[in-house]
């Protein structure tokens, strides 16, 4: 009967499977107003007065565990939507120093790893935020996450998720990102997207040989990022993967419908667990009726 | 009158350059007094924020009429008066004794007694509503002011008396502020600050144990100048002066964020000059001028600056109330000059942990396996157990059928 019903769902199946084509990163909504950041790490002085500024801009205390008098976090986390890493070279000759906060990818991983649609992005600025009726707190945001953006709050009742919202608070207001509006040397800036690109390429082009690659990390990397960066050491060393310009999200859709084709996948693993099953039921019973003879008594199971 | 023949009497309407050009002082020492000002508070005065150098600074403050300055003792140590005295230079405190006409103090006045009422009177009656009153220590309060008496009359009455008349109130020092040195447990006089006893009249607060001279300088140049005291904060300081911690601007703060502390006094981090905060700093807590705006004119002369960590004393719940060596919470922690790698260490499997766990999974597993040995031998015996209890009772069958047979 199971086998009937297995039968009759193919059709629908491959049916579903065949009628849309696999997303492609070209095909992911490009927010209209679009705004990011750009960190340029060669001109970056590690002074981390955005570290300070993010903490104030966002009312979140200072971090100060495992230092009681500084604030001195080791990563981003649930206190810490911003922070200044340094990448130093084993012979201590190469070093940058790297901002480290929410890419705001045009496909967020995050967003599409949410089953409750607590993190989104918004269609005009392409902000990504976390709204906390809708979190379940189920984490899959921190693990879908290539960049390992999104932090849980593993203390507390009713945890939180932080993560960097370009203070979409103060944008409103028509104040500029806490970070992008302390740092001294402008190494950060913030603006709309195809604005910081074009500065960013303004730079490559003036200096040639100075960035890793000629590149902006972000432009097409998963699938485009809203937050751009620039640097003279490669961007793996800084803790940015080279993810490709496929964005996470796709190339996981991707493969799903993969192994849905023709819905052929199933059918054999379905058949497959048929014959174990049948296998196992036929030495149970054999079992059983070589007990019963030994014994005279009716097998119990 | 006495003190006509030291000084010379002038004319009531007196300016403060007519007066400087008519004691001898001489425009350089006026403007190094002005640049000092400048120096003391260079935002947040109407005064320096009108003036661009200390040549303007000095041109507007030669045009103000003299200040007349009453200037009364209470529960004190005389501490802030040596303040103002004890400058570096000797010409400093002269020049700012001839800047502002000190009418009445009793440390520095020559007449004593009946003469020296008389004065007090004298200068109350002359600059009625317009002289400005400078009290130094806290005003005993308990039992009606009994503890302290000036001219046979509680000091509470003559501090009223005084202030009544007075423009402005200045309570030089902590004492006056809030109570100070003798409003410490058990405070046996009860003891209080001025804003404590007299009401209706402008207070500023400028506490300190002992207070920057030029602070008070400034808030009496500002409001002869500009007639307005300047913005004060919850505390009534000025705040062009106690507005940050001295934690902010402290000379050994780099010391602080790189984590290079003194952990005893005389060791290697004292003697290197590194922070002060574990001795029991009270830097991080205390609004006050000193990290920028050393004492007697000389770079590095204040506590922290010689080695001495802040004690916290233009902060009422600080001083005296907080132990020396204990240690004050940081409420604005800030980033240290050291840096998280760009993958964190946290969270990486280490060998003796790996091997532990192995253990465990190990044992856990060969007890299972054990188990289920002798639970398919128990099966089995049961199964043996089942074919002996059947023989045993076809037996007992065919005994009891014999025993029928023998019946039979």
């Amino acid at each position: 009967m199971i086998t009937g019903i297995a039968k009759a769902g193919v059709p629908a199946a491959v049916a579903v499977t065949i009628g849309t084509e696999p997303l492609k990163a070209e095909t992911i909504p490009v927010p209209s107003a679009a705004v990011g950041l750009l960190y340029d790490a060669t001109i970056c002085i590690g002074c981390k007065a955005c570290v300070a500024a993010c903490a104030e801009a966002n009312d979140t205390p200072p971090d100060t565990r495992g230092d009681a008098l500084h604030q001195a976090p080791t990563d981003l986390n649930d206190l810490t939507r911003n922070v200044i890493k340094l990448y130093k070279s084993e012979d201590g000759k190469e070093f940058s120093f790297v901002k480290r906060q929410c890419m705001q990818c045009f496909d967020p991983a995050c967003a599409a790893g949410c089953p409750f649609q607590a993190l989104s992005k918004d269609p005009e600025t392409g902000i990504v935020s976390w709204t906390a009726d809708k979190c379940i707190g189920c984490r899959y945001c921190t693990i879908t996450c290539p960049y390992h953006v999104p932090r849980f709050q593993w203390v507390g009742y009713n945890p939180r998720v932080t993560k960097c919202e370009l203070c979409s608070h103060r944008l409103q207001k028509g104040l500029k990102p806490g970070c992008t509006s302390v740092c001294p040397t402008g190494a950060v800036i913030f603006g709309p997207r195809p604005v910081l690109l074009m500065e960013a390429k303004r730079r490559i082009q003036e200096n040639p040989g100075k960035y890793y690659q000629n590149r902006v990390y972000g432009e097409t990397d998963n699938g485009g990022t809203q937050a751009l960066y620039l640097s003279r050491v490669p961007f793996e060393k800084l803790g940015l993967p080279e993810l490709g310009p496929e964005s996470v999200p796709a190339r996981s859709l991707r493969w799903q419908r993969r192994f849905y084709q023709y819905f052929a996948l199933p059918v054999v693993l379905y058949a497959g667990l048929v014959q174990v099953i049948r296998k196992s039921l036929k030495g149970h019973e054999e079992e059983a009726h070589a007990k019963e003879k030994g014994t005279g008594l009716r097998a119990q199971l | 009158m006495p003190t006509d023949a030291v000084f010379p009497q002038a004319p009531a309407d007196d300016t403060i350059g007519a007066s400087l050009e008519r004691s001898g002082v001489s425009r350089r020492d006026f403007l190094t007094l002005c640049s000092m000002v400048l120096a003391a508070a260079p935002v947040g005065l109407a005064l320096t924020d009108k003036v661009k150098s200390a040549e303007q600074l000095a041109n507007l403050v030669a045009k103000a009429k003299k200040p007349s300055v009453i200037w009364l003792h209470f529960q004190d140590c005389t501490g802030c008066t040596e303040t103002l005295l004890r400058t570096s230079r000797p010409d400093v405190a002269d020049l700012i004794l001839n800047v502002i006409s000190l009418d009445y103090h009793e440390t520095l006045m020559a007449a004593s007694g009946y003469q020296a009422e008389k004065c007090l009177k004298d200068a109350m009656e002359a600059n009625a509503g317009k002289y400005v009153l400078v009290v130094e220590g806290a005003i005993p309060a308990r039992d009606d002011g009994i503890y302290m008496e000036l001219a046979g009359r509680p000091a509470i009455q003559v501090a009223k008396e005084v202030a009544a008349h007075a423009a402005a109130v200045i309570a030089m020092g902590s004492c006056a502020s809030w109570g100070g040195v003798p409003s410490a447990d058990p405070n046996p006089t009860g003891a209080v600050g001025v804003d404590t006893v007299i009401s209706g009249k402008p207070i500023v607060n400028l506490p300190g144990c002992p207070p920057n001279p030029y602070n008070l300088l400034a808030v009496v140049l500002e409001y002869v100048t500009m007639g307005r005291l300047p913005q004060l904060d919850g505390f009534g300081r000025p705040k062009f002066a106690y507005e940050r911690v001295i934690h902010e601007n402290c000379p050994r703060r780099a010391h602080f964020d790189a984590g290079r502390f003194a952990h005893a006094f005389g060791d290697e981090g004292h003697r290197q000059g590194w922070c002060l905060y574990k001795l029991g700093c009270k830097g991080p807590v205390t609004h006050a001028s000193c990290s920028t705006r050393h004492f007697n004119e000389i770079p590095g002369v204040w506590p922290i600056g010689i080695g001495a960590p802040c004690f916290g004393c233009t902060e009422k719940g600080v001083v005296w109330q907080m132990g020396t060596f204990e240690t004050v919470p940081i409420h604005l922690a800030t980033p240290p000059d050291t840096y998280p790698p760009i993958y964190s260490t946290a969270g990486q499997i280490k060998v003796g942990a790996a091997a532990l766990v192995g253990t465990i999974a190990g044992a856990v597993g060969g007890a299972a396996w054990v188990a289920s040995q002798r639970f398919r031998s128990s099966a089995e015996a049961g199964v043996d157990r089942v074919i002996a209890d059947k023989a045993h009772a076809e037996k007992l069958a065919g005994s009891s059928e014999m025993a029928g047979k023998k019946e039979d």
